[in-house]
């Protein structure tokens, strides 16, 4: 039986901007359809004409062959009551509607425009903007949906002949690719000199400018790449002069910079990388993937030509036993790259924690003193992107830092979030992000940074608009941090009061709870599970800083079952900066300073304590002068890395302390494999709450420190004390409470020995764990956690 | 008692108006007509711990608080009121000392102490000592200043060291304030006003920064004129040993309390002529221009730090409480 019907083919997901279309057409013409295709703000919309069967035979084979990059969550049919057509099937101009289509993420180049950028006879030939529908920039360069090169900053180059003839082939791997360009009608890339005087590349190359970076790097040079998503500052990571240089103009002491490399058999050289950790290295988001560091490399800076290894330069990731590689991602890297065997240092283009440039004039007035040379291109950037930063953690992903190649990428909520109201939440302080709920799903913004900075600030209002644009957001809902002083809850405070929407404050810990809930797909009304939120600080019900907390939560509430015994932290945020305030407060709190003295008085920490101005720190903890009681674990941490000597007076990097003294743990534990010894912490119930006491631990550490036992022994007894206490305390109040579920979030969960060992622990004695994978356990998922609190809470007052 | 503490306050503050002893303070208007066209009137209470610090006490605070309310506004200040709440059990002497700090402050600036009101309660329901001042002064003919005017280009000058007296108060808590030394800079600031406006009319905002520092004022003229305003650290006028104590302590000096400055905004063209007049006068050595008002940025301070990077300087809810996580 023949029968004709004219129908109207939604489809829904990530379907824009990847070649859909293209696909769409083909296939139609395959099973003999008439009719066209276009996009629209939801999605990817089909006129048909055709047999019945045909059009579901189609159909069915539209999912099988959906685009590499592609998603399709779902397809509608219905009756279309207009006329088509029967003598084509086309591709037809976007036309706007409400949004409701996802826009992919940017994409590291694909192998075939790889290929290409390499071979004499394409005309990509050594093009340094060569994209194919399968790979290029998409978020970073988008304005507005649909994705359309009129909506991209691709909208500035019209397209030459040969390039319009690909697009509009639809055999070849370009059709319809919004950002197609070439070397005669595309944007183009360019070598200054940071002091304005004229480069001569032949001086450098025969080739073309970026080959010419290429001999610049291996001189010695620091060179400011515009990349993707931002400026890169680049530079020999085996030259000590150079890496050095760097440093100090960037004003970056210690904080470990990331590495790019030509390939993966170069990193191999440097790093242990397992299939999985290849598999990240090389996939289409291209992130920065932290590696565990060989630890036999040479680190003298002379060249061993034998080996064919050039030696890292010491000054890459100091007092760490990783390291963070990246492959190239743009044509730009891969021309760079091609004559460099070497490990290239490759860092955002900025001053200390500020944003990375974006703009070229922006990026000469603010990098000149920093590089030697520029790399600009004349495609804008318009949404700022670092690199992502993820890891392998116990065969499992952990992303620290979630941006570049996975935003804006949604994240589908779990069951029980399908009718909910569009929420926004506004996120933590540092390491911003924002989230957005719409239609079941979260759009987690790219990593923002610390907003205390003007210029970060400036961003997070900025994307914070585009994406309220670029999604057609209208939040009915505003979700912030309780903390008074956190800009991002007085920004969102603002919106709230100026366009009259409903303001949740949600607290830091359940939030972290509940981002860690939402990501593991826990449904919304499930029983209440035992979360184990450890991080830096955030705010508490009690005005007190929280962070080493045990709560009982669902996503609406949350109860504080157990914590560390408070603390003051002495000069507040001084102390975060200043380990030695965080191990003066823990041990005189631990043994009484006259204890101290008489006892361990010898010791450098104490050596350290002494030549402060104690009678004035007295003060302040007796008068209670800015020195706010916490019970963070990130803080215990810090102590325990200052008594035995790892950045005691001053860190200079966020986390430093606690870093730094896991990679000595590890160090041990790794040489040890069965090293199980470890110190005491106790508990008590002090105010009906259970506390942590790590008193009798200090004292057998301050022991240890006097017996000079190894710093790696103390770091590693350390850590696996606190596994010890976690596990006890976390079993019992399972028992208590009849609890199964056990999540492990905060910023102290990306500590890699802690979170393997009460993992294991705990599921050795039936208790399920989740963690975190795609959405970091730092503060950076903050903003999801916050967003699904508020909209369990709108279901439940429903 | 009550008789005798009653007449601690009349017998210090003697003068033609209070020695009436009416219910009332009474004064001619014409005698106000000769200053301007305009009433300045405000009130505020003193609350300290400890009531006396290095640099004054509680009654210099209350005498020099009021007085510089009024003076900020461009008025010269001329009568002020008293009531003072106090704790049964109070050392007379402590209280007499109070008294006459407050008559040598209203003298020094030329103002009166003209009414006022005592109550003792009982122990426990106050702390110590409580103080009120109300004061009326008179605004010249034509002088208009206010938050609101304050014009992108303009440029921002505070009359000395910042933290000065927060710093004193923290320090005085403890037993600590003989090794440090730092003095409170309560004092009375009409009379540098009086000399800001002779050269310069067209101030177009100016605040005492007491609580919440030159952040909170700055703030509230960034808010109030919908301007941005960037201030340099390096020009921030700060005592070392205050910056001292605030590193050890964990303070930003620029929320601490004054009691002797006020930030002042005028027309780039009248910064110097200012800065030259204010320098001249006792209350005003150290001025200098810390800032200036942007198109950018509407609402929001910023801190450009030595190093060159821009810090937002916002306007705390509570205290000063670390955010870092
Ligand atoms: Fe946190
Ligand atoms: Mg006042
Ligand atoms: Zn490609
Ligand atoms: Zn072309």
């Amino acid at each position: 039986m023949l029968t004709t019907k004219t129908e109207l083919i939604r489809v829904y997901g990530t379907v824009q901007g990847v070649g859909f279309r293209p696909t769409v057409c083909r296939l139609a013409k395959i099973y003999g359809l008439f009719g066209d295709v276009c996009n629209d703000g939801e999605g990817v919309l089909i006129r048909v004409l055709g047999n019945e069967s045909a059009i579901t035979d189609f159909l069915n084979k539209l999912w099988q062959e959906c685009p590499p990059l592609g998603k399709i969550i779902k397809v509608t049919r219905q009756p279309y009551q207009g006329e088509l057509k029967c003598d084509n099937f086309a591709i037809t101009q976007s036309f706007n509607s409400q949004v409701e289509t996802t826009l992919p993420p940017d994409t590291a180049t694909c192998p075939k425009c790889q290929e290409e950028i390499f071979s004499p006879y394409s005309r990509y030939y050594r093009y340094p903007f060569t994209n194919c529908t399968h790979c290029g920039p998409r978020f970073s360069i988008i304005y507005a949906l649909p994705y359309d090169r009129y909506s991209t900053s691709m909208g500035a180059f019209s397209m030459c002949e040969e390039c319009c003839k690909e697009y509009k082939n639809i055999e070849n791997r370009r059709f319809h690719a919004q950002s197609i360009a070439c070397h005669i009608c595309g944007p183009k890339a360019w070598l200054e000199r940071a002091d304005g005087k004229s480069v001569t590349a032949y001086m450098f190359s025969m080739l073309d400018d970026m080959d010419a970076v290429c001999t610049l790097l291996q001189k010695g040079e620091i060179v400011a790449i515009k990349g993707i998503g931002g400026f890169h500052l680049a530079c020999d990571a085996t030259n000590d002069t150079a890496v050095q240089k760097l440093r100090e103009r960037k004003r970056r002491r210690r904080k470990p910079f990331a590495i790019m490399a030509r390939d993966t058999n170069i990193i191999k050289q440097y790093c242990y990388v397992s299939l999985q950790e290849e598999e990240l290295l090389v996939s289409s988001a291209a992130p920065i993937v932290l590696l565990q560091a060989k630890q036999f490399q040479p680190i003298h800076t002379t060249i061993n030509k034998k080996l064919e290894i050039h030696p890292l330069s010491c000054l890459i990731a100091p007092g760490q036993n990783s390291l963070g590689f990246i492959l190239p991602y743009t044509p730009l890297h891969h021309l760079i790259f091609r004559r460099i065997h070497q490990p290239i240092v490759l860092t955002s283009g900025n001053i200390s924690d500020y944003p990375q440039c974006i703009d070229n004039d922006e990026a000469k007035e603010k990098l000149s003193k920093v590089a030697d040379y520029f790399v600009f291109h004349n495609r804008d950037i318009v949404n700022r992107v670092d690199d992502s930063v993820v890891r392998v953690v116990n065969n499992k992903l952990q992303t620290l830092r979630r941006s570049r190649g996975y935003t804006p990428e949604p994240i589908n909520l779990p069951p029980g979030f399908t009718n909910i109201p569009q929420v926004l939440a506004m996120g933590g302080e540092l390491k911003n992000t924002f989230c957005l709920l719409k239609n079941g799903q979260a759009i987690l913004s790219q990593h923002l940074g610390n907003l205390e900075h003007a210029a970060a600030f400036d961003t997070y209002q900025e994307t914070l608009n585009l994406y309220l644009n670029l999604f057609e957001h209208q939040p009915k809902v505003i979700a912030v941090d309780k903390h008074p002083e956190y800009l991002a809850s007085k920004q969102g405070n603002k919106m709230a009061v100026a366009n009259q929407i409903s303001i949740e404050y949600i607290q830091h810990h359940h939030a972290h709870i509940a981002a860690c809930m939402a990501e593991n797909h826990i449904p919304l009304n499930s029983p209440p599970i035992l979360g184990i939120v450890f991080d830096g600080l955030g705010y508490g019900e009690d005005g007190t800083l929280w962070g080493g907390e045990f709560m009982l939560a669902t996503y609406q509430q949350f109860q504080r079952l157990a914590t560390f015994k408070p603390i003051p932290m002495i000069g507040g945020e001084k102390a975060i900066k200043e380990p030695w305030r965080n191990a003066y407060s823990h041990l005189i709190s631990a043994l009484g300073w006259d204890k101290l003295i008489h006892r361990y008085g010898e010791l450098a920490i104490l050596k350290v304590l002494k030549s402060k101005p104690l009678t004035l720190l007295n003060l302040a903890i007796e008068k209670q002068i800015n020195s706010p009681l916490t019970s963070s674990v990130g803080r215990l941490f810090d102590a325990v890395a200052a008594t035995i000597g790892i950045c005691s007076e001053e860190i200079s990097y966020e986390g430093q302390a606690a870093i730094e003294i896991e990679a000595l743990a590890q160090n041990h534990i790794s040489s040890n494999s069965e090293e199980k010894l470890s110190y005491v912490f106790t508990t008590k119930v002090l105010d009906k709450m259970r506390h942590i006491d790590s008193r009798p631990m200090w004292q057998s550490l301050l022991d240890d420190l006097q017996n000079q036992v190894p710093m790696g022994v103390i770091a590693a007894k350390f850590h696996n004390g606190l596994v010890k206490i976690i596990v006890k305390l976390a079993d019992h109040l399972c028992q208590e409470y009849a609890v199964t579920k056990v999540a492990f979030t905060g910023g102290v969960f990306q500590n890699s020995i802690l979170l393997e060992r009460v993992k294991t622990g705990l599921e050795d004695m039936g208790i399920d764990v989740i963690d975190h994978s795609l959405i970091p356990p730092n503060d950076g998922g903050l903003s999801l956690g916050q967003a699904i609190i508020a909209a369990a809470k709108f279901i439940k007052s429903r | 008692m009550r008789d005798l503490i009653n007449d601690i306050f009349v017998s210090n503050f003697d003068n033609p108006i209070l020695s009436q002893l009416e219910d009332q303070a009474s004064f001619e208007l014409s005698n106000l007509l000769q200053y301007g066209d305009r009433l300045a009137f405000t009130t505020d209470s003193y609350v300290i711990d400890p009531l006396f610090f290095p640099g004054g006490n509680i009654g210099t605070l209350a005498v020099n608080g009021t007085i510089n309310d009024l003076a900020v506004s461009g008025a010269k200040p001329l009568y002020l009121t008293c009531s003072v709440i106090l704790e049964e059990g109070l050392s007379i002497s402590n209280l007499r000392k109070v008294a006459q700090s407050m008559q040598v402050a209203a003298q020094n600036a030329g103002v009166q102490i003209v009414t006022g009101d005592t109550k003792v309660v009982d122990k426990g329901t106050a702390d110590k000592l409580f103080i009120n001042t109300a004061g009326i002064g008179v605004i010249p003919t034509g002088i208009n200043i206010s938050a609101h005017n304050i014009q992108p280009g303009d440029v921002v000058i505070v009359n000395g060291e910042l933290g000065n007296h927060g710093t004193a108060i923290l320090i005085a808590r403890g037993e600590l304030a003989l090794e440090t030394n730092i003095e409170s800079d309560c004092q009375p600031l009409h009379s540098l006003v009086e000399k800001i406006l002779r050269v310069c009319p067209q101030v177009r905002a100016m605040r005492d920064a007491t609580r919440g520092g030159l952040a909170t004022v700055l703030n509230e003229f960034a808010v109030s004129s919908d301007v941005g305003i960037v201030i340099q650290e390096q020009s921030l006028p700060i005592q070392k040993k205050v910056r001292g104590v605030c590193e050890i302590l964990g303070l930003d000096p620029l929320y601490l309390a004054n009691e002797g400055k006020l930030l002042v905004t005028v027309p780039q063209d009248y910064a110097e002529k200012v800065i030259l007049e204010m320098q001249s006068h006792p209350a005003g050595r150290d001025s200098c221009i810390i800032g200036h008002v942007t198109n950018s940025h509407p609402g929001i301070v910023l801190l450009k730090t030595i190093f060159g990077s821009e810090r937002i300087v916002d306007m705390l809810v509570g205290s000063q409480l670390p955010r870092i996580c």
